[in-house]
């Protein structure tokens, strides 16, 4: 009985560190693909390349680990507003085909990009000694660094929302997700805030790429390895939404934890047939907007 | 099948039936408590409409009143939050979009929605394909169904367009892609006609050809023409509904509709911001 | 201005229209090209019979993708289902060729339908992850499935019987060329008869507005379906041919690079145009194979960066920049209307 109890807890432990990851990772791609109706299948570099840089940061120069994965989602953010000018904007509104094409390509160039610059291996990632070990809450233990994890994500996800919902800034983002030439003729810099937004959106995943290294550790098949959980995660949450991703993240970091704890042998078959099921009986994902396409 | 209305019932009294009703006929497109609404915005709201065979009949209001949202809501592309629709009496709430368009129910966007990338001919010749029941046939060529191009060369010729068949509707101007939505709808030779605003971007000396066309087609079609110009509406329509927030606000001849106190309130008070 | 008075003869349009399904003189080259490369490079017929597979199952991809305008990442979902179906098959006993493609194409069509369900009523990015789910899902099965498939070892003891009892297939890939040509040649003639018959051009419809289609009365769901399912038939025989001439079926029948790969083949020769297939599967099989000679730790940047190019400066794919190239080359200006309206 206890057994089960404490199974139950880890389950949920671990998944809720999992999902925090995830979401900060895959919010952004929601946030752009409703934004600018855009097909971004390399949005996971972006998280590799955040995990790169803290790393590097980290390991190679002392650099404190907090410090390190926010002077990436900074740095990565900041390098992405160029990507998003020369690149990406091109194909705002065009065809998805060639919104797909590009992206493979980005994530083939910085997949040779990082085996060039870091070799193929995983990067080492150990924990800082204060972020090592076991804490105790409520008389049990926990890892410190995916509690450390789950709090920063609680802190982060409070205040995107809390900006989104609270600032003049946000107001514009969402009246621009709700409808675009409406916010367009209102007089919103459209332009401006797509690349605000995308920035935000690639600094947000460099930042959960950075914090989840040790559960997602970092090499050069990052972001197609994982592509498959981001979009899961924004189909799921309901495309153009930014809470309907979170509860996707939840769902998917609890099932995805509970069935690989519970069922191994599976793999990760459970995961893909809940997806299909949820989606089946919601096409639009569990927050998906009525009479959005 | 359909609900009772009476507790929306219109504060005016109902109109008078016009010849059909009297004979007992159907209707040809009726509607009966229709409601519809998109979240907590309700955008129709205890619609009771009828369409007698062969009526020219114009459906005005303010923009935003759910002039679209009701053709949406005929045609099967929405579904509405309670109420039925019939047509010649029979129930269809139930059959989705192309069912309905086969009974013979058609409709124009307000906003061009063509196969841009096709050309003017094509554009056609699907409509006339699909009703001619050909779209699953997977082996014979199109281009062998010479019957089927020429009909839709005829219509393009009616609506002059024959001279754009073999160009792409993207290279059109965005006047004479509104003649093609026309065209399309009467590819589909329907009982029902529902054209939405055909004449908004239209140039005003191509006008002409939306009213010769209008006036030439058959005596039994049902049209109902959505439309901001006072001038055409009280050129072609019969009868007049006009429809405010989402519900009837009056019903009946353009002399009727013309002299009535309401709707120069709401309506041509509209118009002049317009 | 005014419509001219059209004589007697028949508009060009008309013209034009009836007469686009038929036969012209460029059609021939990629087979002219085939059956020379059957006598020019005989040391490479097995490479051939491969390149032949993936033309067809680029085809099978053009139908949804091209003109269906279904954007796909598990069309490796049926390329595998049909390779294991037929593995499977051989392996217990029944190892008839023709036959096989059948079963193949039989058991791709029944994954497709019922994936077809979920897949098709969703739309754009959704759409796009759950294709690819379904080919993950079966690769998955695949390889847990060990006592079946397996697994990581991959399918083994088939058994493949001579084509029509007389050619057995040989070291050298003679009989594998010809029967792949074969395939590949009566694949193309079904896709083509569709892609001009009535259901070609409606789906056609589907992928310029869904929603003029459904308001002419189209049954667009259905139609999506039986393109979805027919896509599905015709990838399955290229995976029972991958299998038949192969004698294996692995877990990368089923893998994500399967999947992406023909797509990104498909769109560098282009799409929606029936030989997209041709071109771009030799280039690109080509160019990686160039690129991997010449720099075999990081031959994908190149690969990404080509792929950059295509989208940036040949939208189209090959196809579309040679037509582009050919329309600036043959009337300059390119708009000989004037503007009305
Ligand atoms: N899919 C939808 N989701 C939410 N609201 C909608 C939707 N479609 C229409 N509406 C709203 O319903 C109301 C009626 O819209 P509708 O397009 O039917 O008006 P209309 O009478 O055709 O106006 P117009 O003269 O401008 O064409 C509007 O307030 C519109 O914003
Ligand atoms: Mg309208």
């Amino acid at each position: 009985m206890t057994e089960a109890v404490s199974a139950a807890i880890s389950i949920a432990f671990h998944g809720l560190a999992f999902a925090m990851v995830l979401y900060l990772v895959s919010v952004g791609l929601s946030v752009t693909m409703g934004l600018m109706g855009f097909v971004n299948l390399a949005h996971g570099v972006f998280a590799a390349a955040g995990g790169y840089v803290m790393t590097t940061l980290f390991n190679d120069y002392g650099v404190p680990f907090p410090a390190a994965a926010a002077i990436a989602a900074i740095v990565v953010g900041a390098a992405s507003v160029a990507i998003e000018r020369t690149l990406y904007r091109r194909f705002y509104g065009g065809d998805e085909l060639d919104q797909v094409l590009l992206t493979i390509a980005i994530v083939f160039m910085s997949v040779a990009a990082a085996k060039y610059f870091w070799g193929s291996s995983q990067q080492p990632m150990h924990p800082p000694p204060y972020l090592s070990g076991q804490i105790e809450v409520l008389g049990r233990d926990f890892p410190t660094y995916r509690s450390f994890i789950i709090a920063s994500g609680a802190v982060l996800v409070t205040l995107l929302w809390f900006g989104l919902d609270r600032t003049r800034l946000g107001a514009k983002i969402r009246a621009s997700v709700d409808n675009r030439r409406m916010a367009q003729s209102v007089g919103i810099d459209t332009s401006g805030l797509f690349s605000f937004t995308f920035a935000l959106g690639t600094g947000l995943a460099a930042l959960g790429g950075a914090l989840g290294a040790e559960l997602w550790p970092i090499f050069p098949g990052y972001s197609l390895d994982h592509l498959i959980y981001f979009l899961i995660v924004v189909a799921v949450g309901g495309l153009g939404t930014i809470r309907g991703p979170f509860f996707a993240a939840l769902l998917l970091g609890v099932a995805d934890t509970a069935f690989k704890y519970l069922l191994p042998e599976f793999g990760s078959f459970f995961i893909y047939a809940l997806t299909l099921a949820v989606l089946l009986w919601r096409p639009k994902g569990l927050f998906g907007q009525i009479g959005r396409t | 099948m359909g609900k009772e209305s009476v507790a929306y019932a219109p504060p005016h009294p109902a109109p008078l039936p016009p010849n059909g009703a009297e004979r007992g006929i159907p209707p040809a497109l009726e509607t009966r408590g229709l409601d519809k609404s998109f979240g907590a915005l309700a955008v129709t709201h205890a619609v009771d409409f009828r369409l007698e065979r062969g009526a020219r009949h114009a459906l005005i209001g303010p923009n935003g009143a759910g002039k679209t949202t009701f053709v949406n809501l005929v045609t099967g592309a929405l579904r509405p939050s309670a109420g039925a629709i019939f047509l010649d009496g029979a129930d269809i709430t139930p059959l989705s979009q192309d069912r309905r368009v086969k009974l013979g129910i058609a409709r124009t966007y307000q906003i061009n929605t063509l196969f841009r990338g096709l050309s003017v001919l094509e554009n056609v010749c699907l409509a006339i394909g699909e009703r001619l029941g050909l779209g699953g046939r997977l082996f014979r060529p199109v281009g062998l169904r010479r019957d089927v191009i020429e009909a839709a060369y005829a219509l393009l010729e009616r609506l002059r367009l024959a001279e754009d068949a073999g160009r792409l509707v993207r290279e059109l101007p965005y006047g004479r892609q509104r003649l093609v939505e026309i065209a399309v709808a009467l590819g589909l030779e329907p009982k029902v006609l529902l054209l939405d605003e055909p004449a908004a971007g239209v140039p005003s000396a191509e006008s002409g050809i939306i009213v010769d066309v209008i006036e030439t087609l058959p005596a039994d079609l049902a049209l109902l023409i959505i439309e901001h110009d006072m001038e055409l509406v009280f050129r072609l329509a019969r009868r007049i509904t006009v429809l405010v927030q989402g519900a009837i606000l009056v019903e009946g001849t353009p002399a009727e509709i013309a002299a009535d106190a309401r709707v120069r309130e709401v309506y041509l008070g509209e118009r002049t911001r317009h | 201005m005014s419509a001219a008075a059209t004589p007697a003869a028949v508009p060009e349009a008309v013209r034009a229209l009836a007469r686009r399904h038929r036969f012209r003189a460029y059609e021939t080259l990629p087979w002219i090209a085939a059956i020379g490369g059957y006598f020019l490079f005989p040391d490479y017929l097995a490479l051939g019979a491969q390149v032949f597979i993936a033309i067809l199952f680029a085809l099978a991809t053009d139908l949804i993708l091209g003109y269906g305008g279904i954007i796909t990442l598990g069309q490796a979902a049926f390329f595998g289902a049909g390779a294991y179906a037929c593995g499977l098959v051989s392996a217990h006993g029944w190892g008839e060729p023709l036959s096989l493609l059948l079963i193949g194409a039989a058991a791709a069509a029944l994954v497709g339908f019922l994936s077809g369900f979920v897949v098709l009523r969703a739309t754009g990015l959704t759409q796009l992850m759950l294709t690819l789910i379904v080919a993950v899902m079966l690769q998955e099965a695949a390889n847990k499935a060990n006592d079946l498939t397996g697994g990581a070892n991959g399918l083994q003891g088939m058994e493949i019987w001579p084509i029509l009892g007389l050619f057995p297939f040989d070291l050298y890939g003679v009989a594998a060329y010809l029967y792949c040509l074969a395939v590949l040649f009566l694949g193309w003639l079904v896709l083509r008869t569709l892609v001009h018959s009535p259901f070609g051009r409606s789906l056609t419809g589907i992928r310029e507005s869904e929603a003029r289609m459904n308001a002419i009365g189209s049954p667009v769901f259905r139609r999506r379906l039986a393109a979805y399912v027919i896509s599905a038939a015709l990838a399955g025989v290229a995976g029972a041919l991958a299998a038949e001439t192969t004698q294996l079926v692995a877990l990368d029948a089923l893998s994500f690079d399967r999947s992406g790969g023909v797509v990104i083949m498909l769109i560098v020769g282009g799409i929606g145009r029936l030989y997209g297939g041709f071109i771009g599967v030799p280039l690109y099989m080509i160019a990686q194979d160039r690129f991997a000679e010449i720099d075999p730790v990081y031959w994908y940047f190149w690969i990404g960066l080509f792929l950059l190019l295509v989208v940036l400066f040949a939208r189209g794919g090959m196809i579309g920049l040679g037509e582009t190239l050919w329309r600036r080359l043959k009337f300059i200006p390119l708009r000989p209307w004037g503007r009305r309206g």
